[in-house]
């Protein structure tokens, strides 16, 4: 069964430093068509019903196979037909980056593990931070000061979300839940007793989202499925099935191009949902292996991805294809997380080897390497002004650049 | 910057949106009129004997009478009335059709009647398969395992739950007398037969092939940009922004992170006695910019005020509120924003195009999250066209930097 390994197993990969629950290349199966994953909704009987009909017809295996065949070929080809144009012809006449001089400004310790995931506040200066020893910890990136920590009751706590007013964190992992922490300026509460679970998945939670308020939350998990939640009663407003294997990754548009998110998984697949319907709206296949990241552009036009296979990818929503690749030959090990500085120029990736690379969006190629970390970086992200990013390492720190 | 919706959703999947439903439960208060309606008889099936029973033919024979149709048009209508759940097959419960003889059918209770109010939820399916499987001791029909299994999955948090009210049922069940019990029976396997009906799924392997191909069909049906456009598109935000990109261009005076002083934070709070330069031209580059800071969108509501069409703000301003809110306020938020905003002679009407208004408020009989976006957009162009006459007045709060026209 997909992602589950023997206790003994699991402290072997545990010291070996390598997410075990995440099922390897090696080991995977072909989907299991019982749970197809292309079915629209979970039980959507109407359209199930339409669909049978449909296929009682009597289209063979065969017949569809190759209409499915000829239809990709097609697509391909309408999409060949608009483009007209390379991105580095387009930004031919855009002048160079200048040197950068990114420095680290500051260095978060205070965790005891792997920190795992990052998340900024509005005000631009906090910031959210969870680590596999199921600590998550709230701080004022600017003094360094720790305001809250909290401690889950799961281990590998691999994502978490800072709430638009500023007033609560949501985070989760193993447990398979997403809880929201009301954060109180009164330091010495408990934090844990108000706890409340919201989100719930049959399988580990790989990120969360608040949307425009901190009424509703988005998931995405290692079941294969993104979900809309409604915080305060918990309901689960909407969910999208697509992926067929684990999602690792999901991003919300920027609020002034509509309701959508894209979401990455382990099946080389990014995929752009609309979150009233619950449809998958557009598909991007182009990785050679999983998507541990996707970003969208400022525009909300573009979205960047990172994946295992060592690059990072820039996806036109518009043109329906993808229109660069940032990658180097140098450059072996994968990239965990992307994040777009203000101006979209700039492409701010972690990678598995313990750098940071900076890509010039526009032109493709690597400005400069950022070293410092001693571990893996597993997350990057630009605060909400712009003036700096911070990434989180699996070396137990936080980095803010600057 | 264009509003852009994906695809234009009228929230049709939040309501069944069935009108006929008044007309159709007319006919049945009719048919079952202790006068003028259909009689039932007792029948024996199997060992009990079920009351209120009646035949196909007496049923068309009535509809015949009644509505003064052709056979064809009574025996297709019976039909609907049995695959909407009002009447119910006894014998072969899996085809939803009238037939014209002997075949008996009863009058679904109202309780199971299909109902704007609420969708047949996968939790109470989820229930009742297991009570049936707690009843039949496992032995479910093929197509209501397949549902078991998927639903032992998806709703497999809530599994416990699901399990004790199962019990919880069957207990209660238990205590009823065995023609109520059997009557119960009929009648709620009805109703799952009408809302869950049995197809065959899942061990079709043409299937993913099958959704796959409408999915690229959409895909290619899907309008496109060429690329010189959409990139076109990315360059020209980048060079707008590229003197905002505090890595690109030093920010003024001193970037925080750079030189721990925090001035550049404190001139940029939200009441402070004069904008930046930079802050006001970023205003300029879209309206969107100008709501999406709170000072901004201060100084524009001043401005509206002064021109007596605040509403316009207010309204856009709850509308974000309701789409963005808790499900459980939603119903409350819409009644003030009707009373407030779309009434007519309300205290703060906005003044809309009639068709958007009248497709809005008829949307506000049933709430839904995004019952508000066609008025909503309308009023958000409403107030960029203003915008100009905003900038060249009250927005001019310092000294501005070439202004860039949108």
């Amino acid at each position: 069964m997909r992602g589950v390994t023997s206790a003994r197993q699991q402290h072997q990969l545990a010291e070996a430093g390598e997410p075990w629950w995440r099922q390897r290349e090696s080991e995977r199966k072909r989907p299991n068509t019982r749970t197809s994953s292309t079915i629209p909704s979970p039980l959507c009987a109407s359209s199930l019903k339409m669909a049978c009909q449909a296929l009682q017809s009597g289209e063979s295996l065969a017949t569809l196979k190759n209409e499915s065949d000829s239809l990709k070929k097609k697509l391909e080809e309408e999409r060949a037909k608009l483009h007209d144009v390379e991105l580095n012809q387009v930004a031919e006449k855009v002048e160079l980056v200048s040197a950068l001089s990114i420095r680290t400004r500051r260095v978060l310790k205070g965790h005891g593990n792997k920190v795992l995931c990052m998340d900024w506040c509005k005000d631009k200066r906090r910031l959210v931070s969870s680590s596999q020893d199921g600590k998550v910890i709230v701080w004022d990136g600017y003094t360094l000061n720790k305001e809250h920590a909290v401690t889950m009751p799961c281990t590998w706590v691999m994502a978490c979300a800072y709430a638009p007013s500023g007033c609560a964190v949501a985070c989760g992992g193993l447990d398979n839940k997403c809880s929201v922490y009301p954060l109180s300026l009164d330091k010495n509460e408990n934090l844990a007793a108000k706890k409340k679970s919201v989100a719930m998945h049959t399988n580990y939670l790989s990120g969360c989202s608040f949307t425009n308020s901190d009424m509703q939350l988005l998931t995405s998990s290692g079941d294969g499925t993104c979900a809309l939640w409604d915080v305060e009663s918990g309901q689960l407003l909407q969910s999208f099935h697509g992926h067929t294997a684990d999602v690792l990754s999901l991003n919300l548009a920027p609020s002034e191009t509509g309701n959508t998110f894209v979401s990455g998984g382990c099946d080389k697949k990014a995929n752009v949902w609309d979150m009233r319907s619950g449809q998958n709206v557009q598909s991007f296949e182009t990785h050679d292996s999983d998507i541990n990241c996707v970003k969208y552009y400022p525009t909300g036009d573009a979205f960047a991805s990172a994946s295992d296979d060592g690059t990072c990818r820039l996806y036109d929503l518009r043109a329906d294809r993808e229109v660069a690749v940032y990658q180097k030959d140098s450059i072996i090990f994968g990239a965990s997380s992307v994040d777009f500085s203000l101006s979209g120029r700039l492409l701010f990736a972690g990678y598995n080897d313990y750098t940071i690379n900076v890509w010039d969006v526009l032109k493709g190629n690597r400005i400069s390497v950022l070293f410092g970390h001693e571990n893996r970086v597993s997350c990057v992200k630009v605060s909400p002004d712009g003036t700096s990013f911070a990434s989180a390492s699996w070396d137990t720190s936080l980095r803010i650049w600057a | 910057m264009t509003i852009r919706t994906i695809r234009p959703n009228r929230g049709q999947h939040y309501r069944p949106r069935m009108h006929c439903l008044q007309k159709i439960e007319a006919h049945m208060v009719e048919m079952q009129d202790p006068k003028s309606g259909l009689k039932g008889a007792e029948q024996k099936l199997n060992v009990t004997t079920i009351p209120h029973v009646i035949t196909g033919q007496d049923i068309i024979a009535w509809l015949l009478n009644k509505m003064k149709v052709t056979q064809e048009e009574a025996e297709a209508y019976g039909t609907m009335l049995v695959a909407y759940g009002y009447i119910y097959p006894l014998q072969n419960h899996r085809k939803l059709v009238m037939c014209n003889d002997g075949s008996l059918y009863r009058f679904q209770t109202p309780y199971f009647w299909p109902t704007q109010k609420w969708v047949a939820e996968d939790c109470d399916y989820a229930i009742y398969l297991a009570k049936r499987n707690i009843r039949k001791k496992g032995v479910l029909e093929p197509f209501e395992q397949e549902h078991y299994t998927h639903l032992h999955t998806w709703l497999n948090h809530k599994w416990d739950f699901i399990v004790m009210q199962a019990t919880e049922q069957y207990k209660a069940g238990k205590e009823r007398k065995k023609p109520d019990r059997v009557v119960l029976d009929c009648q709620e396997r009805a109703y799952w037969i009408v809302n869950r009906p049995p197809v065959r799924f899942c061990n079709d392997s043409r299937k993913p092939f099958f959704f796959q191909n409408i999915f690229y069909q959409q895909a290619i049906m899907r309008s496109k940009v060429k690329s010189s456009v959409s990139l076109g598109a990315l360059v020209k935000f980048v060079n707008t922004y590229k003197n905002h990109d505090p890595f690109l261009a030093p920010c003024l005076p001193s970037n925080p992170w750079v030189t721990d002083n925090d001035t550049y934070w404190t001139l940029n709070i939200r009441r402070v006695d004069q904008c930046t330069k930079m802050r006001v031209e970023r205003w300029s580059f879209s309206f969107f910019e100008l709501l999406s800071d709170q000072r901004g969108r201060d100084d524009f509501k001043s401005f509206l005020k002064k021109e007596f069409s605040g509403e316009n703000l207010a309204f856009w301003e709850a509308a974000e509120e309701l789409k963005w809110g808790s499900a459980a306020a939603i119903a409350t938020k819409a009644a003030v924003i009707f009373k407030t905003f779309l009434a007519p002679g309300a205290p703060r009407w906005i003044n809309i195009d009639g068709r958007t208004m009248g497709l809005t408020v008829k949307g506000l009989d049933h709430p839904h999250r995004y019952v508000l976006d066609g008025a909503q957009t309308h009023v958000f162009l409403l107030m960029k066209k203003v915008r100009p006459t905003a900038e060249r007045g009250p927005l001019k709060t310092a000294e501005r930097g070439p202004l860039k026209d949108r």
